[in-house]
């Protein structure tokens, strides 16, 4: 499983950010050389395709990236981009199934058992409990009927025992990621697999797959203090667009989605215009694009979906979470800032990068080495994605006896430099050469290169931009990051959230106990 | 994942916390890994008519070892692809031989080692120099080893060796470094009853390995305070002489290198072996544990006991076992617990192999509070299958597949390839050891799988933690019927000072 990390998600896919004049030519590293070693070609229903050859050793992986993610699920439906990702496992009309006609008829009597089970189940007035016990009853039978037709996880089974490794996926609020790697010679049989999943899905076993999405969410969320405290910083930083809603889901909501809805979802976002899919590694692109092309023409054309049009209103009041328990204090602040395609979007990795990366950073050397009042300390950006406006926010993680408290006003501080004085010459330089290495760095990686170039040719139209980002970061001033900060960093901007640790006696005293 | 991560032996554990355990943005989909297989007919299957050509042709570029006069090996590996040179020295010795009342002792020393520099310059200078050039020199403690490693471009990896090996060679540990250090692990410790898998696989371990063992005691407030600034610099002694292993791979010619590092390595005494343990490990009772949870609405659920070392000839039949056990979407535990039940999305598990002791056998699970007792069934039950519930033909093939089809994955960078070389050497296992592996894979047969499921699944040695909300539980932890629940106080020991105070411990002295 996949575990992210702030320096993870602090760039959307991956924590990269890129920069740099210091470092001279590399040899097979640069924008030219991989101009030679990539193709791109956009199919007639709109699929984008990349492949870049590296042929280093006899494997490939590959990353299919669909612009859309929670961030677009239905007012009511949130969770549902993320339930639809697992459905992209439970395979197609042709794997999973012993009989797919048969199965698609005991799979729509499922679907209107679901819905004549949940309409009286919902029924505000005059809900008669016993019926709904006896529509239940049909809709677990019917799935049962249902499940006669399934040969379980064989969409799986045949990827892994083809040697599909890291096999897995991830839905983001911005974006759904499917990805693996294989040895070369199974290139045409993963085209196979992978065209047919995105194309031909069946909602084969989805509502005990909800079940088990739903014990994610208890995973991540519910039973994780942290997690719990992020879903409540967001929902109260954001109040108009869904940057603010629970990205797993809301209890009520993603426990209630059914099929129908997950296939509507599919048939808007999953369609050519939508599919970035890039492939790196020991694949000859003369040889593989023609039959990359047959089979990737599955995938429907269609009209890109409509762009959001909600737009988070300026923030006008500083806003804050607090929550009382037993369990160690934390803070976090957020403040929003524009989206990826800003002119000042290297500016914000310049002032995370100074403030945060490594034993060098302010926020380090301050909160930790200096005052010693914080295990870590940390900012990111943009947070929770990168699409459409994020926050820059930042936390820190007390020492024993010490405070949120503490922490915020220790980081306002180092925020407050920021803005009174210039950065030095040499922090900036370490940003632009840190960022150029860790591109260079990212290179040796099939998985890695696969992930960022299918990101940046989604994102910007073309993975030339991963390398011409550098002359963005080479542009950042000084200047820059002082303007951005008086900007940005304000307290009407703000909003904040903190674990306060509550005394198990305080606790049982709220729980009602008698004294 | 799976397999790959058991074979990571080498101690490297960071006990860093700069990472602390952090927010969760999006949502993989594998939780965790396990197959019931089908008999019944299927349609036409379009994938075997797929053609699977031959795989090109790939041997793996093996690094140049070198055995220095005085016992140290060096290990080169050229790899021209991009313009780094990064390096290792890994040092015999690590937590599991640190002084029990000094727990803790070894992951600051991995800290503050770093971070204190040397007498030319010390560790807040080294930051600025090396951050500078995008360079990075990191020492770090782990269970059975510490190391040293660097990584620059090309163009800095001169200046970075000789600092690399200035830091090796004369450590300056300061008080207030290892104060810091402290101050970390102490953060950890006070935490670590709040991240509910934390608790579980912890507590968890210890009733496999018994609650004081080498492998499994944790740090306390009470043992990071007694660590003196002379117990690092004497750890540093004691250790620094045995037999280094020393790895550099990137953009240089092996021919300077070479002649580069035996100038730094051969001048240095003859090394001199630690010790050799001899640890005594006995299988757990079975029964029932519980901790209770009040902020959680899931239970964490470790069905553990004794696993085994990768000595055993038995290894390549285990692993095939325990791919058929919880290797996949198609092993019997995710089948069944995941798909059929619908019961988790994490659910793993498996015998596992270390290098030199033996490993532990588990079998995870998360699942809501109310289906605590229906899941841990489930999850028994399909141990005791293992016993029970003949192996298939279609079984054995697919959990060959699932490995050897995968296997070059273990070697298919110059980097992996060098790591585990090292890892072999560090062990004293023979360098064709992944060979003779995948040879012993290919040929494990459905009796061998038999006669090994009788002689290893003991579900009577098995025992059963359940972390979790207590009152939640419905019905509770008496349906498994093995007996009374034992509950585990889980209460973090307070010493009556604050500990981690900077430089506390030598005021005492």
């Amino acid at each position: 499983m996949r575990s992210r990390t702030f320096s993870w998600f602090s760039k959307g896919l991956l924590g990269l950010a890129l920069a740099g004049s210091a470092i001279a030519g590399a040899r097979a590293q640069d924008l030219k050389s991989f101009e030679q070693r990539i193709t791109t070609k956009v199919l007639p229903n709109g699929v984008t395709i990349v492949i870049c050859e590296r042929p280093e050793a006899p494997v490939f992986s590959y990353s299919t990236f669909i612009d859309a993610g929670d961030v677009n699920d239905p007012s009511g439906q949130s969770g549902l981009a993320h339930m639809f990702e697992h459905l992209a496992f439970k395979g197609t009309s042709e794997i999973g199934t012993t009989d797919y006609a048969a199965e698609k008829v005991a799979l729509a009597k499922v679907e209107a058992a679901n819905d004549a089970y949940e309409a009286e189940y919902l029924k505000a007035v005059g809900r008669d409990d016993k019926k709904v016990a006896e529509l239940k009853q049909v809709f677990l039978e019917a799935q049962k009927e249902a499940h006669k037709y399934v040969v379980p996880n064989q969409f799986t089974d045949v990827a892994e025992r083809n040697g599909a490794e890291g096999l897995n996926a991830f839905t983001a609020l911005d974006e759904t990621v499917y990805f693996w790697s294989m040895p070369e010679n199974r290139l045409e049989l993963w085209a196979w697999l992978e065209s047919g999943r995105l194309s031909d899905t069946v909602p084969r076993e989805f509502y005990k797959e909800r079940d088990v999405v739903v014990e994610e969410r208890r995973m991540r969320t519910d039973s994780n203090p942290i997690g719990r405290l992020v879903e409540q910083f967001l929902a109260t930083a954001y109040v108009a667009h869904n940057y603010g809603r629970s990205g797993v889901g809301w209890p009520s909501e993603v426990s209630q989605i059914n099929a129908t809805e997950a296939l509507a979802f599919h048939q808007k976002y999953y369609i050519g215009a939508n599919i970035v899919v890039a492939v790196v590694g020991d694949v000859k692109a003369a040889e593989a694009m023609p039959m990359l092309e047959k089979y990737f023409s599955k995938i429907p054309a269609g009209p890109k979906p409509e762009e959001m049009t909600t737009i988070e209103p300026k923030q006008f009041a500083e806003k804050s979470v607090v929550i009382r328990e037993q369990t160690q204090p934390f803070f976090l602040e957020g403040y929003h800032r524009p989206d990826y395609r800003d002119a000042d979007d290297a500016v914000y990795d310049a002032i995370s990068d100074i403030m945060s990366n490594g034993r060098v950073s302010r926020l380090y050397r301050s909160l930790v080495e200096q005052q010693q009042i914080a295990a870590a300390a940390q900012g990111f950006s943009p947070f929770p994605g990168d699409k459409y406006p994020g926050l820059f926010a930042f936390y820190a993680v007390p020492l024993p006896g010490h405070t949120p408290a503490e922490m915020r006003d220790a980081i306002h501080k180092e925020i407050d430099k920021l803005k009174a004085a210039d950065v030095t010459d040499d922090e900036l330089q370490m940003y632009k050469t840190r960022t150029r290495a860790d591109l260079l760095r990212s290179l040796a990686d099939n998985q890695g290169l696969a992930n960022n170039l299918a990101q940046y040719q989604t994102r910007y139209g073309d993975w030339r931009e991963l390398f011409k980002q550098l002359d963005k970061v080479d542009k950042v001033t000084k200047a820059d990051i002082r303007r951005v900060a008086n900007k940005v960093f304000v307290a009407s901007n703000r909003t904040t959230a903190e674990i306060d640790t509550e005394a198990p006696a305080a606790a049982a005293k709220k729980d009602g106990g008698a004294e | 994942m799976k397999s790959q991560l058991r074979d990571q032996g080498t101690g490297n554990r960071e006990q860093s916390l700069k990472m602390l355990p952090l927010i969760a943005l999006g949502c993989a989909l594998v939780g965790a890994l396990a197959a019931t297989p089908s008999l019944v007919a299927q349609q036409s299957k379009p994938w075997e008519q797929i053609p699977v050509p031959k795989l090109h042709d790939f041997k793996p570029q093996q690094p140049k070892r070198i055995v220095l006069k005085n016992g140290i090996v060096l290990f080169l590996q050229e790899d021209h692809e991009l313009p780094f040179v990064s390096g290792s020295v890994l040092i015999p010795g690590g937590a599991r031989d640190e002084d029990a009342a000094k727990t803790g002792m070894v992951g600051m020393y991995g800290e503050a080692w770093r971070t204190s520099g040397t007498a030319k310059m010390d560790g807040d200078a080294l930051d600025d120099l090396l951050e500078a050039k995008a360079a990075h020199i990191e020492t770090g403690g782990g269970g059975d080893s510490t190391s040293l490693s660097w990584d620059s471009l090309k163009g800095d990896a001169d200046q970075v060796f000789t600092l690399a090996l200035d830091l090796l060679l004369h450590p300056d540990f300061k008080a207030d470094k290892l104060g810091l250090a402290q101050q970390q692990v102490a953060t950890g410790i006070v935490r670590r009853n709040d991240d509910e898998g934390g608790i579980a696989r912890r507590e968890s371990t210890k009733l496999v390995y018994g609650p004081n063992s080498p492998y499994d005691r944790e740090p306390e407030l009470a043992t990071i305070g007694a660590v003196t600034v002379d117990d690092l610099k004497a750890w540093h002694d004691r250790t620094i002489g045995g037999k280094l292993i020393v790895s550099v791979s990137g953009d240089f010619d092996s021919a300077p290198m070479e002649a580069k590092l035996r100038a730094a390595f051969e001048g240095l005494p003859a090394v001199k072996a630690l010790p050799a343990r001899h640890d005594v490990f006995a299988d757990p009772k079975q029964s029932v544990y519980f901790i209770d949870k009040e902020d959680v609405n899931q239970s964490n659920v470790e069905i553990v006991g004794l696993g085994t070392d990768r000595h055993n000839p038995d290894v390549p039949t285990l692993a095939i076992m325990d791919e058929i056990l919880g290797g996949g979407f198609a092993s019997r535990l995710f089948q069944k617990v995941r798909t059929e039940l619908g019961l988790a999305y994490a659910v793993s598990g498996g015998l596992s192999f270390d290098y030199d002791h033996p490993a532990t056998f588990r079998v995870t699970v998360l699942t809501k509070s109310a289906s605590t007792v229906d899941a841990t069934k489930a999850a028994m039950g399909e141990i005791q299958g293992l016993t029970s519930k003949p192996f298939t033909a279609e079984e054995l093939a697919r959990a060959k597949d699932n490995i050897l089809n995968s296997f070059l994955f273990r070697y298919d960078s110059k980097d992996k390839v060098l790591a585990e070389r090292v890892r072999l050497e560090f062990y004293g296992y023979p360098a064709d050891y992944l060979e003779t592996y995948k040879a012993g894979l290919e040929k494990v047969t459905l009796a061998d799988l038999t006669t090994a499921a009788k002689k290893y699944i003991h579900p009577d040695k098995l025992a059963v933690l359940v972390v979790g909300n207590g009152p939640e539980i419905k019905p509770g932890l008496e349906e498994l019927k093995l007996g009374a629940t034992q509950t585990i106080d889980i209460t973090i020991p307070m010493p009556a000072r604050p500990a981690g105070a900077p430089g506390q411990a030598e005021k005492k002295q």
